[in-house]
């Protein structure tokens, strides 16, 4: 392994984000307060608990994912985009690295950031309403989880877009409907019947209900089967990168 | 000795359909700078993004000092440094952040007195903590350079290294071309310039429709297509050439004030003795002379120009 390397290049990486600290960081942390003024403080304070939590605290791990997801996507994605949109992608690819050694630096970099940034706002939502977490070990793994997955997603976008458009395009018309379909600001019991059938057959809903269990015990789906369909996720998108790499798709000609 | 790189039976045909390499066989030898001379879209990019990794090849195969470019690709990449045709850069990083960058990226250890040493070399130590967006398109190659040397390679492509570069720039490139070479580095430079060939390289070979034409030592090259013509400025002018001078297949120039001779200067004999012996006995003078010999460039578009 060419750990050099995957150092330059994860620190590179992290590197961008220092420098642009106030649209990686500063503007999420914004947003994801305005969330809790607006539905965890004004309408939440008129909506009934949900099992037991009051809505503002409920809402809590479902904001954290929705920013989780959106930045991982577009972090890695961008990551990858901008180095063959300007052509420096030249320097990675004539380079002593392998393609594992390459997604696994990008996509370190860009799940380290949200991670961060998930745990930011974490720490802005205690702000706000008063949190206990009931399971911290499993919260980490599914905060850390979802980062992976969803980077190693975005790297995929961010290879396969040949405009700025492209590199939009998925995280507006795809993941950001399924994340808000996917309960983050509901419990999908509170649906009819048919729409929680429905559902099901959205990702996001195994990641909010799992990340919400390991806050209050509580879950749409079982555990088990979050966790699960996470990973099988993880596994779709890396065997999406193996062939990728293997072939050269979109990166060499 | 063998060859530093070894490229065998190589083709590449592009996604479309194109067949921009056709069966390129070309050897490299250890410590020369070789040029790789081609009209535009020749395939010389091509060929120097396979070599690099850059490129898929289509067929044949390749070796970087007897590692296999795809195999063995780490072995072969880490010998070599690439400068590419296009000024590609981090607009937002720093002259030694980029630097330090490459130097990490090709897996070797950190060296700040190496990367400083490069740096001034190249004189850009004064700029090593500006952002690259402020430098100057000179500048900016320089930096390219100073990334593609960064990890010590035994090997240097530069593909086009000074198009569109100013005339001192292109000066001191050549003198870091040539410095390297003498520390043992083997470079590779495409031009389509043929002055820069002549004036940098060994070795020349030429490329064109994706096929190698032509490598040849360069003296060697100059010597036996350079075709030298002895030009003759006569006192009074005349309407042909005399029938007593018919062997010579000279030619009349400038109204007839001139008279032309064309001669091969690797013959043993040039045939000049004998020619103003005969000019002397037909009584054709003449007040002046000049020699010339064809240029590199000359020799270069009579070979392109043979090509379908
Ligand atoms: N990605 C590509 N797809 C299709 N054709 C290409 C591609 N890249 C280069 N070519 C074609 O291959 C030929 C050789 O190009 P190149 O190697 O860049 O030539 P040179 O560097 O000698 O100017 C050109 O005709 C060019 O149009
Ligand atoms: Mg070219």
């Amino acid at each position: 392994m060419n750990y050099r390397a995957m150092r330059s290049i994860y620190l590179f990486e992290m590197a961008r984000t220092w420098r642009t600290l106030l649209q990686s960081i500063v503007s999420p942390v914004i947003s994801t307060s305005l969330y809790f003024v607006v539905f965890g403080a004004a309408i939440g304070s008129r909506i009934e608990e949900i099992d037991g939590v009051s809505y503002g605290a409920f809402i809590v791990p479902g904001l954290i994912m929705l920013s989780l997801l959106t930045q991982s996507i577009s972090n890695a994605s961008f990551g990858i985009y901008f180095p063959k949109f300007t052509g420096t992608i030249y320097e990675i690819l004539s380079a002593p690295v392998s393609f594992l050694e390459i997604t696994a630096s990008y996509v370190g970099a860009a799940a380290s950031k949200s991670i961060i940034l998930g745990l930011i706002i974490l720490a802005t939502a205690a702000l706000f309403v008063p949190l206990h977490i009931a399971h911290p070990f499993w919260m980490l793994l599914f905060l850390v989880l979802t980062a992976v997955t969803f980077s190693l997603f975005g790297f995929i976008i961010g290879i396969w877009a040949d405009g700025f458009e492209k590199l939009q395009l998925v995280p507006l018309l795809i993941v950001t409907p399924l994340t808000f379909l996917g309960g983050s600001f509901y419990s999908i019991n509170m649906l009819p019947p048919f729409w929680q059938k429905v559902t099901l057959f959205n990702p996001v809903v195994y990641l909010v209900s799992g990340f919400r269990w390991s806050f209050f015990g509580i879950a749409d789906v079982s555990v088990g089967i979050s966790l699960g369909m996470t990973l099988v996720f993880l596994a779709v998108c890396l065997c999406i990168v193996a062939w990728i790499f293997k072939t050269g798709y979109r990166l060499k000609t | 000795m063998q060859p530093i790189i070894s490229v065998s039976n190589l083709s590449k045909t592009y996604a479309t359909g194109f067949r921009a390499l056709k069966n390129i066989n070309l050897d490299i030898n250890r410590g020369e700078i070789f040029a790789l001379l081609g009209p535009n879209g020749a395939g010389k990019t091509t060929l120097i993004g396979i070599i690099c990794g850059i490129v898929n090849p289509s067929e044949g195969k390749v070796t970087a000092d007897g590692h296999d470019i795809i195999r063995d690709y780490r072995q072969a990449r880490s010998r070599i440094g690439l400068v590419p045709q296009e000024l590609t850069t981090d607009a937002f990083e720093t002259v030694w952040a980029t630097v330090s960058f490459s130097r990490g990226l090709f897996g070797k250890k950190a060296d700040p007195a190496y990367v400083e040493k490069i740096l001034r070399d190249l004189s850009l130590w004064d700029k090593k903590d500006s952002k690259l967006i402020t430098l100057s398109g000179g500048m900016k190659r320089r930096v390219m350079i100073a990334k593609a040397l960064s990890h010590e390679p035994q090997i240097l492509f530069l593909d086009e290294p000074t198009a569109g570069v100013d005339v001192e720039l292109r000066r001191d490139m050549w003198e870091v071309v040539r410095s390297l070479r003498d520390t043992g580095v083997t470079i590779i430079l495409t031009t389509h310039y043929i002055e820069e060939a002549e004036e940098m390289a060994d070795r020349v070979g030429v490329i064109s429709h994706g096929e190698i034409i032509l490598v040849e030592d360069k003296a060697e090259l100059m010597r036996k297509l350079g075709r030298k013509q002895l030009r003759l400025q006569l006192l009074n002018p005349l309407d042909a050439v005399p029938a007593s001078l018919g062997t010579y297949g000279m030619e009349l120039a400038d109204g007839g004030r001139e008279l032309v001779y064309t001669y091969d200067t690797a013959g043993e004999r040039t045939g000049i003795t004998s020619l103003l012996q005969d000019l002397n006995e037909s009584g054709i003078r003449f007040k002046d002379l000049q020699t010339h010999q064809s240029s590199l460039e000359e020799i270069f578009v009579s070979l392109v120009r043979k090509q379908p």
